[in-house]
C-alpha cells in the first residue's frame, strides 16, 4: 500500500474501531440476550401459526415484508448479472469444441460422484422446501441445493446441462420472476383478505405438512426464485468461460 | 459473560478489511469481502445467543423451552442470500473489467483509466 492510501485507511480504521466500541458498549453480554421481540416470536410460533420452525415464521410471516425487500435485492442482482454478461460487440458465440474438451478432462470418479448425487439432491430439495415451516430449511436453502445439483452434473463432465439451461434461459428466468411475483402476491393476498399486507390469511392447520398458513406457499415461491436466479447466474458465468473474442 | 464470540467477529472484520485494502486482485478482494460478511453472521448469532438455549425449532422440544433468538437467525439467513447474489454481481463486474482492461489488479486499473 502507498503512504497516502495507508493514511486514509488509518483514519477510516480509527473511526470504525471507535464507532464499533461506542455502538457495542451497551449491548447484551454473550448468552444474556433478553429482548422481548424474539421471545414473543418464539413463544407464539406454535400456538399462533401451527409452525414449529420459529425462524421460518419470522422470515416469511411476521417479517414477510422485510423478506420481500430482500427478494428484490436478489432479483435485481440477477438482472445485473444478466445485463453485465450479455454478449458484447466483437465477441463471438460459444466455442463448442472448448466445451467438449473441458468435459473430457473430468475424471471418472467426479463423473460418477456428480451423477450419483443428482437424484438424492433433488429429493433433498423437495424435502427441505416442503418442510420449511416445521424443521430447519425452506425456500432459500432448497433453492441453493437445487442449484448445487446442477453444479454437480456440470463438474461431473456433463456441462452440456448448463448449455441446455442457457437455451432454456427464458424458462428459467420465468421461474425466477414467477417466484418473486408469487411471494409479492402472497403479501397482497393478505391485503385483500384481511386488510393488512402480509397478514397470514390462510387456515393454519393443525399438524403435518399443511400448517403455517401461507408459509409453505411462500417457501415454494422463494425456492423457485432462488433456484431460478442462481441457475441464471451459474449459466451466465459458465457461458463466459467459452466465449471468445472474434479474431 | 464471555466476550470471545465478539472478538472472533471483530477479528474476521479486521482481517477481511485488511484484505480488501491491500488486495492486488479483484477476485481475492471479493473473497475478502465475504470474510467481512462472515463477521456479521458471527456477530448476529452471538448477540442472539441465550445461555443453554436450544434452537428455535419446536418440532422435537416442548414449546416452553428456552430458545435462542429466532429474529437474528432470520436476519442471518437473509444476510447469506444477499451475500451470495452480491458476490455473483461483483464477479460479473470483474469479468467485464478483465475484458476491457486485461487485468484484475485494482492498482493497474486506476493507471489505465481513459
Amino acid at each position: 500500500m502507498s503512504r497516502g492510501r495507508l493514511a486514509i485507511a488509518l483514519i477510516g480504521l480509527v473511526l470504525l474501531v471507535g464507532g464499533l466500541a461506542w455502538g457495542t458498549a451497551g449491548s447484551y453480554g454473550f448468552g444474556h440476550y433478553h429482548a422481548l421481540y424474539g421471545r414473543i416470536v418464539a413463544r407464539d410460533s406454535v400456538p399462533d401459526r401451527s409452525a414449529t420452525n420459529a425462524v421460518s415464521v419470522t422470515t416469511f410471516d411476521y417479517r414477510g415484508f422485510d423478506t420481500l425487500g430482500e427478494e428484490f435485492i436478489l432479483f435485481v442482482s440477477v438482472a445485473g448479472v444478466i445485463v453485465l454478461l450479455r454478449r458484447m460487440r466483437g465477441e463471438s458465440g460459444r466455442d463448442e469444441s472448448l466445451l467438449a474438451e473441458e468435459d473430457r478432462r473430468a475424471s471418472e470418479s467426479s463423473r460418477w460422484l456428480g451423477l450419483a448425487l443428482v437424484g438424492p439432491l433433488l429429493v433433498l430439495t423437495v424435502y427441505i422446501v416442503a418442510h420449511g415451516q416445521l424443521t430447519p430449511g425452506g425456500g432459500f436453502q432448497g433453492g441453493v441445493i437445487l442449484m448445487s445439483a446442477v453444479a454437480f452434473v456440470a463438474v461431473g463432465g456433463e456441462s452440456v446441462v448448463l448449455l441446455r439451461l442457457r437455451r432454456a434461459s427464458s424458462g428459467v428466468e420465468l421461474a425466477e420472476s414467477a417466484g418473486a411475483a408469487g411471494f409479492a402476491m402472497i403479501g397482497f393476498g393478505g391485503l385483500v383478505a384481511t386488510g393488512t399486507f402480509f397478514e397470514n390469511f390462510i387456515a393454519k392447520g393443525t399438524s403435518g405438512l399443511l400448517t403455517g398458513g401461507f408459509i409453505p406457499l411462500a417457501n415454494i415461491a422463494v425456492g423457485l426464485e432462488v433456484a431460478g436466479g442462481l441457475l441464471v447466474v451459474i449459466s451466465e458465468l459458465f457461458d463466459q468461460r467459452f466465449t471468445r473474442e472474434r479474431s | 459473560m464471555s466476550v470471545y464470540p465478539y472478538l472472533v467477529a471483530a477479528w474476521l472484520l479486521g482481517v477481511g478489511l485488511y484484505g480488501v485494502m491491500s488486495s492486488r486482485n479483484y477476485i481475492h478482494l471479493i473473497i475478502c469481502l465475504t470474510v467481512v460478511q462472515a463477521s456479521t453472521y458471527v456477530l448476529l448469532l452471538s448477540v442472539g445467543y441465550v445461555s443453554h438455549g436450544k434452537a428455535p425449532i419446536f418440532a422435537d422440544i416442548p414449546t416452553s423451552s428456552v430458545t435462542v433468538d429466532p429474529v437474528v437467525q432470520a436476519l442471518t439467513l437473509t444476510d447469506v442470500v444477499v451475500e451470495a447474489t452480491v458476490v455473483a454481481l461483483l464477479l460479473a463486474l470483474v469479468v467485464q473489467a478483465n475484458k476491457r482492461f486485461k487485468t484484475v489488479d485494482p492498482n493497474a486499473m486506476t493507471r489505465m483509466r481513459d
